[in-house]
């Protein structure tokens, strides 16, 4: 009884990102920190970057920094400007919008977007 | 006895304007003349002021701030050049002594005699001292001029204990006035409330108690009996009308003015059975070529004025008459608003309700000392009311003042979270609406300007009382935003202050406590994250946060390099940086170094701050690294961090024949004392063992440079891309003397920094720069040493080695994975290729052009 009432309170989510027709399984959500990113390798090599936002959203963007070409994106600092989560490189600073993977930045760069979901 | 004649060609022929008095309300009269072109520069007439006391008018309003360190040069009414610019004869310090009305002469003190066409008398006022026995005893004052105020100051040496008779505003002006001498303040008032003529009974106790919180004594509804003295003829007590007594050793008498008349009595000008000279709406007296302006003056309403805007307003008044148009003066309201020992009072319009039928709305809140009332006549205007505690409200209530108010008054005087206040801001007044009452000057005026200091200039605005200065900044376009982000509107040190005064311990508590409203509830930005997450980290102690930069949501502040606890290098790979204390290592150690660089394939490299550099470790290899160093006894050198970073050293006495001073154990016990402080920028030090400064001590933030007699402590140095020499704080400390200076200095810099603000840049910045800074943390000027070394002393009590403090920790060391999904698989694009000897980044693998830079912070070493 008591062991069932702790599983529940947990986070018991797994996030998935899309892979072809399929959902590729990641982790547990409970791994990933509100405002902070983390790295997860696909089978075919890609790297994505994942993030929570404060509303507990799960983003998923390319882990590669286009201005610097290191594979870095999922170390930045998450923010927020006009209500959209964005993340910014640590290395020289670009911002990167998460649900579209437009930097704010520099109109002519973006990053690709995964589709992602946690249930 | 001679007849004075003009001193120029320009002023022969003209009519002659003799002012007596040169207070403020003379001042604004001679201000006036000259705004319409009445004065002898502009050939249209001869201006003789003669003035009692030895200095040009000054602001009475303010006296009391002398005490806050204002001198009586910044007191001054005058501006400089003003009597030059208008040929106006100012005779300091040379009073008039009689009038001829029948000749139209002035006789002044020096014997000098001047004929007058038009005289204009601005005597003002003398203090009432009641005719109680010993009233002349030594140590017996009044509060009015600056030469009062010197002489109380003088006699306060000696004295342990003073007391004011009276309760009203002067009488808590000099009460005030007597505290900030570090006397024990007695307050004697006749009525039974303090300032019974601007406030009602509610006013007045509110007042009472918080000024009874401040530690001074108020006795109400007493008279004074008698001053009583000992045998050397010194005040030493008063007898009050209950029957009690009073010990003191100064009594200063406040308890209200009198018109200065005599000189009009003397010459047969009317003068009312209560004293003041009668005027008329024109503030003529009964002789026509006479008038009578300010406190001196009975007007036509029957009243004496003992404020400073109704004299301004006859000043202005008689200008006009003289000048040949019409004017008038027929009464002003009584508004005032006041910081008395440090409480707002005001009051305005009808405060007392006297309307017939008029109600008062009432909020009453004893605890904290407020007091609001507004009087709303029986057709909803707003007549008037009085505020004690929270005055913010005057500038935009006493316009209204006639009007009926936008919204119910009962909603204008509750305090926030009780269904008010609604603020009503000044944009909701009319542009007719009077903002500066001292010079009678509209909303529509002021709004014609776009800075402070022009409308001061071009209107006067905001020179009288002061009061209305906060208003007219609202009236002005804003400044530039100066806040830190899109998040926040307040600088660093504002959010430093915050963080500390209220012990915030979260970024998100105080995003959404004090981020600007659209920012709450949001993320943040890359900006204010790692801001607000080094201001908590250095008040961890103090506020209780934790203070391991990783802990709960602290993880998510951090910008990469402390969220690795090393540096960020451009292929992905992070850096390692051990402390080396001094640039002292031991053999053995140096062995590890080597060892562990072999063993995971480092590039090593000594850097500028005598330590050693190990490249090209990926986020995995991070805690095997460090499991080995701290093994070895090394710990953090936070190259990663906005902190201390090195203490270089020379090798000093010990070995160097011209060293003077232990260089080396100084530089240690220093970088062991400040290691991990988090600051605004980073900050790095050295110490000299001698004046060649071998170890350029005054490039860096904190420089020591040893001298025979102990240590010269320079600080605001740098490097880099703009190179500035620190400057002397202070020479020949001890180690202590130097270890506390260091202390309050740095502590001082934490609190009043901007983001990325090195100690240089900030040195030039901050008002007073160098001379400020001394002031501060050498003389104590604010009284915030204590403190800062208390801070300084809980981060030191506080320290732990964070990377001993993560390798301990298996829920810590969770993070140093490249992969989330795949844990031990190693980052397939941080790769190396052999140069010299050792490795570099691969970075073809990379492969990326390298596009324009953003911002560039956060460098290592």
């Amino acid at each position: 009884m008591t062991t069932q009432t702790l599983e529940t309170a947990q986070d018991t989510r797994t996030i998935r990102l899309a892979d072809g027709d399929g959902w590729f399984t990641v982790c547990d959500r409970e791994l990933l920190t509100p405002g902070r990113g983390v790295a997860a390798l696909l089978p075919d090599g890609r790297q994505v970057a994942l993030f929570v936002d404060r509303s507990g959203r799960v983003h998923a963007i390319d882990n590669r920094d286009p201005f610097t070409g290191a594979y870095v994106l999922s170390r930045g600092l998450v923010g927020s400007a006009g209500g959209r989560p964005f993340v910014a490189s640590p290395l020289l600073k670009q911002r990167f919008d998460l649900e579209t993977g437009a930097c704010l930045d520099d109109d002519e760069v973006s990053v690709p977007v995964f589709a992602v979901r946690a249930d | 006895m001679p007849v004075s004649t003009p001193p120029t060609a320009l002023t022969a022929g003209v009519p002659t304007i003799v002012v007596v008095g040169h207070g403020m309300v003379g001042q604004r009269f001679l201000e006036a003349l000259a705004d319409r072109g009445l004065t002898p520069a502009a050939g249209t007439a001869r201006v003789v002021v003669l003035c009692e006391e030895p200095r040009p008018a000054y602001d009475r309003v303010q006296l009391t701030s002398y005490f806050s360190g204002r001198t009586p040069e910044d007191l001054s009414l005058v501006e400089p050049g003003f009597m030059e610019r208008h040929g106006i004869e100012l005779r300091v310090g040379d009073p008039a002594e009689s009038v001829d009305r029948e000749a139209r002469t002035v006789t002044a003190r020096s014997g000098e005699t001047f004929s007058y066409d038009t005289l204009v008398l601005a005597t003002g006022s003398y203090p009432f001292v009641p005719p109680v026995p010993g009233k002349d005893a030594e140590g017996c004052f009044v509060y009015r001029t600056i030469e009062d105020l010197l002489a109380i100051e003088e006699y306060a040496r000696n004295a342990r204990t003073g007391a004011v008779v009276g309760g009203g505003l002067l009488g808590l002006e000099a009460a005030g006035a007597l505290k900030g001498l570090g006397l024990d303040t007695h307050v004697v008032e006749f009525a039974p409330r303090l300032m019974p003529v601007q406030v009602d009974e509610g006013g007045g106790a509110a007042l009472l108690r918080t000024i009874e919180n401040m530690g001074l004594t108020v006795h109400t509804g007493v008279g004074t009996q008698e001053v009583t003295a000992g045998e050397d003829g010194r005040v030493d007590g008063m007898c009050l009308s209950d029957g009690s007594s009073l010990e003191t050793d100064l009594v200063v008498f406040s308890a209200g003015v009198r018109p200065r008349d005599q000189l009009a009595r003397d010459c047969g000008l009317a003068v009312g059975p209560r004293g003041g000279i009668v005027v008329d709406e024109e503030c003529r007296t009964s002789d026509s070529a006479v008038f009578a302006i300010g406190e001196c003056a009975l007007a036509s309403d029957g009243r004496v004025y003992g404020l400073v805007a109704p004299g301004y307003e006859m000043a202005l008044a008689v200008a006009e008459v003289i000048a040949g148009n019409a004017a008038s003066f027929t009464g002003a309201d009584l508004s005032t608003k006041l910081k008395l020992l440090g409480v707002d009072v005001a009051s305005f319009g009808d405060a007392h309700g006297a309307a017939e039928g008029c109600l008062d709305v009432v909020y009453a809140d004893s605890r904290s000392g407020l007091y609001k009332k507004l009087v709303i006549g029986q057709d909803g205007t707003l007549l008037g009311g009085v505020l004690v505690g929270d005055a913010d409200q005057y500038g935009t209530l006493r316009p209204m003042t006639g009007t009926v108010l936008p919204v119910a008054p009962e909603q204008l005087v509750l305090p926030a979270g009780a269904g008010g206040p609604v603020t009503l801001g000044p944009s909701s007044l009319p542009d007719d609406a009077v903002i500066c009452s001292c010079h009678n000057v509209t909303k529509g005026a002021i709004c014609e300007h776009t800075t402070l200091p022009e409308v001061k200039k071009c209107t006067k605005a905001g020179t009288g009382c002061g009061s209305c200065v906060k208003v007219i900044g609202q009236l002005l376009p804003q400044p530039a935003d100066q806040g830190l982000c899109g998040c926040f509107e307040y600088t660093r040190s504002e959010l430093y202050e915050i963080v500390r005064t209220l012990g915030v311990t979260t970024y998100a508590g105080l995003l959404d406590s004090h981020g600007r409203e659209q920012a709450r509830g949001g993320d943040g930005c890359e900006v204010c994250k790692p801001t607000v997450g080094s201001i908590i980290a250095s008040l961890a102690p103090t506020v209780g946060a934790s203070g391991y930069v990783l802990d709960g949501e602290q993880a998510a502040l951090q910008d990469t390099n402390d969220h690795f606890l090393a540096n960020l290098q451009r292929n992905g790979s992070y850096s390692v940086v051990p402390r080396i204390p001094g640039g002292e290592i031991t053999p053995e150690k140096l062995i590890v170094i080597g060892e562990v660089a072999r063993d995971f394939g480092l590039y090593t490299k000594i850097t500028g701050g005598q330590r050693i550099d190990l490249f090209g470790a990926r986020v995995d290899q991070l805690p095997l690294i460090w499991t080995r160093l701290v093994d070895a006894g090394f710990e953090s050198g936070h190259a990663y961090g906005k902190s201390l970073r090195t203490v270089k050293s020379c090798v000093g006495q010990t070995w160097c024949r011209y060293g003077v001073q232990d260089s080396v154990k100084m530089a240690i016990d220093l970088e062991l004392r400040y290691r991990g402080l988090r600051s605004p920028h980073k900050l790095k030090s050295a110490v000299s063992g001698c004046a060649r400064e071998c170890a350029e001590a005054r490039g860096k933030d904190f420089g020591i440079i040893a001298t025979a007699q102990g240590w010269n402590l320079y600080v605001g140095g740098n490097g880099g891309a703009t190179p500035r020499h620190a400057d002397l704080l202070a020479q020949d400390l001890s180690d202590a003397e130097l270890v506390r200076l260091i202390d309050r200095f740095l502590m001082f810099y934490i609190r009043t920094a901007d983001r990325l603000e090195r100690t240089s840049t900030w040195l030039d910045r901050i008002e007073g720069g160098l001379d400020h800074v001394r002031d501060v943390v050498v003389h104590d000027s604010l009284g915030l040493c204590d403190e800062l070394e208390r801070l300084m002393a809980d981060h030191v009590g506080g320290y732990r080695d964070e990377w001993a403090a993560t390798i301990g920790d298996p829920e810590r060391l969770r993070r140093f994975v490249t992969f989330v999904n795949a844990p031990d698989a190693p980052d397939p694009s941080v790769k190396f290729v052999p140069e010299r000897d050792q490795v570099k980044p691969d970075l073809d693998i990379l492969a990326g052009p390298v596009l324009a830079i953003r911002t560039l912070e956060g460098t290592s070493s």
